[in-house]
Formats: structure tokens, C-alpha cells, sequence
């Protein structure tokens, strides 16, 4: 991403992510963001005709009967609009699960928003597609689990997947709105990372979201299902970097690449409460996808407060914003306005503490442990997944416990 | 050929008619007072020469033609505003932002 990164005099490219841990980069960031948030993650529902292994969500999924009412998704559309917000991200779960999605694209449209469907797709018609575009959504990502359809139904656990997504897709060039395809990459995938830039080209996809699954939520619980190697992450990150070279102005490759073979770690969400937001389908406001996992932090729910007034003053945003609630080794670190210390949700969920640095850095002495841990996994056969279903989120939530720091 | 397909790379001269696909917003933010290029998943922040430059990409008028009404418009030699267009919309080329 770097070098589509680098402006060329006359303008700057921001990053603006759906995916975790992602959100806002780039050198235009510190200007837009000084102002107002950029990006908004709207998770609509966490229901889900797919199950996938590796999902972000947290554990415990959000039950249908406490989703947001239509009028409020549309009221928070308004008021993201007016709060100098420019991109929204339609996401959850399955955004097209909602019947109101159509209500909700309206009223992002209204309010000047960029909006950006994030979708399995399984599940969408063409005429419900084309009544979206017209009503002003700007742009469509569907997720393949697999270029295989066999195994990509294994992974969602959906059969007939594979045939549904790429109708779907051609659909979205058809009807002239630009297509991301999202490639969420694990050991069980990686292989294929070839044929997926093959298939983006193919379906005539504008971007490629090759997508190293981030340990979160369900990916954290089914690591050892997932985490590949060193060796194949090299080479997977590597044949990347060529491609993208050899595919200029054809197909834009985004790359997320997993941080426990780093040894910096990354700069996670462009810093915490700097540029985006994410609203759960309860309407609790957060400023990362996993910031839930931290337990000490108390959420506001956009039913009971302004999205600005959560964004300037809500303890949960301000909690890790700067630099100023860093321990060492990151108090004194060169490096803490270029990382921010990493990820809060990942120091937690291995260290305890969410004020520790991110153990994906080097200088942390969680690092050497936890790398060890995934190199292990990678290298004994992938555990069976536990799918994403109500069902396992009932036997699953359990206490984690964390990792002993080093001497 | 569709906006949203794109086969092979745009290499831009000065004959190519370059216009913004449909799904690209070039727009002014009221807050910022700025303006804004909205791509799937991008903001970019063009300032007062790309803005020119992009206004008037309208897929009819060449580049050379662009060059000239900018040269005008700006009382600047062409030579320099060409290298200076070219670079700026091969860039965006690649980026998948312009087609021609």
C-alpha cells in the first residue's frame, strides 16, 4: 500500500478500512482527521447465513430482538453526514440480513456519505441490488472464502456459495458500481492467494482485499485452525508485492498482513479514536471492532447520546487517545506516534493489561511468547473449526487466560 | 467499455480523453473547507491544481486540450503544466481513478 500511499504533489491518499484493526491511514490522515472522524463502521446485525471460523465479531453475537430500529440507523447516517464523517461501511454480520438496508443506503446518501456495502453476498438478488444503486450506494465488497468452491463452502458453511458470489459480482460491474473482492487469507487458503488476484481480474474487480485474518473475536478462538506459518506468510506477502507491481492501473491489491511475524506492530485503527468509529447492531459506539474485549471500558449507545458528543467526550474514545496512558516500553519509544503502541485489544487479550504495548512488538516481553504459541499452532495439523453460530458462542464464552510475561 | 472493467493499463498522452468513472465523488467538504476525491474505501485530497485538472476531465476534451484551457486560465507556460497533468492523471490511472 505504501507506494499507492505517496502523493504526488498535488494530493494524498487516505486509507479508510472496513477491515479490523485497519481504519484510517495515510499521510492525509492528521489533516482530515484533526477535523472529525472519516470512516464509520456500521454493523447492522450480527445474524449471518455464513459461519465462518475466522470472523471478527465478538463471541457473544448481538441477538436480533436488540438490533437498532430503522430510524435511528437512519438518524446516525444524518448525524455522521453533519459531523464532517465521509465514508460509511454497510457491514455486521450479513448487512442485507436488515430489510431496512435500502432506508438506511437512502439516508447515507442524503447525508454525503461514501457508502460501501460489505457483503457475503449469499443472499442478494439483483433487483434488491439495483434498487440499492439506484438509491446511491457507491460501492460493493464480497467476501470469497476460497477460490475452490468446495473448500470455500467448508470454510463459510454454506453450500452453493461460491456460484451465488460470483452472480452477484458480475452484477455489481453490470450495473456500473466499482467491485472489492475480499480474500480473508489463513493457512487453509493461502495457497490459492494466486488464483484470487486470477479471479479479481477476471470478474473485474477495481481492488483486492487480500485479508491475513486478524485474531479477534471467533479468529482468535480458532487460531490454531488458522494461523499459517512463517514461511508460507512470507511467501504469500511477497508474491503480493510482485503483483501488484505487474498490475498497475489494472487491479488495486490491498494486503493486511498478520502482526505475529512483525516486529513492529501495527499502527492499529490509524491510532485509537483518531479517525473512525464503529457502531455494534445494539448501537453501542467503539472505537475499534474489538474494543468490547476490553472490559474495563464503558461504551455509549448512539440511543442515548449524539455520535459527536460519544466521539469528542465518551471515556471509552478517550480512554487511549495520544499518547498519554502509554507504559513503558512505549512511553519512551521513537516509534509512538508511528504505531501508537499497537493494538489495545491484542494487548489485552494476551497480556491482561490493555495498557501494556502490543505484544506483536518486539520490545514487549509477551513478544517471544507469543510467537511461539503461533509458530506451534502453525506447525501441528489445523485444529477442526468452531464455526460461527449461536449455538458454539454459548459454549465458548469462557474466560481467556493470558500469557506469563518473560524475565 | 464499462467504467468498472478495466483490462489493461491506461497509459495517458496527450490525445487520451480522460473523464472520473461514475463511482468517484469529487466534492467540496462544507467542514474542511476542502475538497475531496470519494473512491471505494479512499478519500483523496486534491488541491487547487488537481481540482482544475480534474473539473475538467470530462472524457471529451483531450489532454492537450485540458493543458491549454489550464495554461490560459493560469497564464503558465504549457510545457510545464503538460508534464505537470500528465503526471498527475497517469498517477490517478493507476490508481484505477481515471479512464480514458
Amino acid at each position: 500500500m505504501s507506494e499507492e500511499l505517496k502523493g504526488n504533489g498535488h494530493l494524498e491518499t487516505l486509507v479508510v478500512d472496513d477491515e479490523p484493526t485497519e481504519g484510517v491511514s495515510g499521510d492525509a490522515s492528521a489533516e482530515l482527521c484533526a477535523r472529525a472522524p472519516v470512516g464509520l463502521l456500521a454493523e447492522l446485525t450480527h445474524r449471518c447465513p455464513l459461519q465462518c471460523s475466522y470472523c471478527s465479531n465478538p463471541i457473544e453475537l448481538e441477538r436480533v430482538n436488540k438490533e437498532l430500529s430503522t430510524e435511528t440507523w437512519c438518524s446516525v447516517m444524518r448525524q455522521a453526514g453533519e459531523m464532517g464523517i465521509l465514508q460509511v461501511h454497510l457491514s455486521g454480520g450479513e448487512p442485507t440480513a436488515r430489510k431496512d438496508l435500502e432506508d438506511i443506503v437512502s439516508a447515507a446518501s442524503e447525508a454525503g456519505l461514501y457508502s460501501n456495502l460489505i457483503t457475503a453476498a449469499v443472499t442478494l438478488n439483483r433487483a434488491r441490488l439495483e434498487d440499492l444503486a439506484k438509491r446511491g450506494l457507491d460501492h460493493v465488497q464480497i467476501s470469497f472464502q476460497d477460490v475452490d468452491p468446495e473448500n470455500a463452502e467448508r470454510i463459510g458453511a454454506y453450500p452453493g456459495a461460491t456460484q451465488k458470489k460470483l452472480d452477484v459480482a458480475r452484477w455489481v460491474t453490470e450495473l456500473g458500481l466499482p467491485l472489492t473482492i475480499n480474500a480473508p487469507i489463513h493457512r487453509q487458503n493461502i495457497h490459492n492467494v494466486p488464483r484470487y488476484i486470477e479471479l479479481a481480474v477476471k470478474l473485474g474487480a477495481q481492488r483486492l482485499e487480500i485479508a491475513h485474518v486478524q485474531y479477534y473475536g471467533w479468529a482468535y478462538l480458532n487460531r490454531a485452525a488458522l494461523i499459517p506459518t512463517y514461511e508460507e506468510t512470507v511467501k504469500s506477502i511477497e508474491f503480493v508485492e510482485r503483483e501488484r507491481e505487474r498490475l498497475k492501473g489494472i487491479l488495486t491489491i490491498d494486503m493486511v498482513v498478520p502482526d505475529y511475524y512483525a516486529k513492529r506492530p501495527k499502527p492499529c485503527m490509524g491510532g485509537w479514536a483518531k479517525g473512525f468509529m464503529n457502531i455494534t447492531p445494539a448501537g453501542k459506539v467503539l472505537p475499534c471492532h474489538a474494543a468490547e474485549t476490553i472490559k474495563t471500558l464503558q461504551f455509549d449507545n448512539v440511543q442515548d447520546r449524539p455520535l459527536l458528543d460519544i466521539w469528542l467526550n465518551s471515556d471509552a474514545f478517550n480512554a487511549f487517545r495520544g499518547t498519554d496512558w502509554m507504559k513503558e516500553p512505549c512511553r519512551s519509544c521513537a516509534f509512538k506516534e508511528v504505531d501508537f503502541g499497537g493494538c489495545r485489544c491484542q494487548a489485552m487479550a494476551i497480556t491482561g493489561d490493555a495498557r501494556n504495548t502490543d505484544p506483536a512488538c518486539a520490545l514487549s516481553p509477551y513478544h517471544g511468547e507469543m510467537v511461539r504459541l503461533a509458530r506451534e499452532e502453525a506447525s501441528r495439523p489445523p485444529k477442526p473449526f468452531v464455526y460461527r453460530n449461536p449455538r458454539n458462542a454459548a459454549e465458548a464464552l469462557k474466560a481467556e487466560r493470558p500469557l506469563e510475561p518473560a524475565e | 467499455m464499462s467504467d468498472t472493467t478495466s483490462p489493461a493499463r491506461l497509459i495517458v498522452g496527450r490525445e487520451t480523453r480522460p473523464h472520473l468513472p461514475a463511482y468517484l465523488k469529487l466534492r467540496h467538504d462544507p467542514g474542511r473547507d476542502r475538497w475531496i476525491l470519494l473512491a471505494p474505501e479512499r478519500v483523496l485530497t486534491p488541491d487547487q491544481t488537481a481540482v482544475a485538472v480534474l473539473k475538467l476531465c470530462d472524457g471529451k476534451r483531450t489532454v492537450e486540450e485540458i493543458v491549454a484551457a489550464l495554461a490560459e486560465e493560469y497564464s503558465a507556460p504549457a510545457d510545464v503544466i503538460r508534464t505537470d497533468v500528465l503526471d498527475l492523471l497517469q498517477g490517478l490511472a493507476d490508481k484505477g481513478y481515471i479512464k480514458g
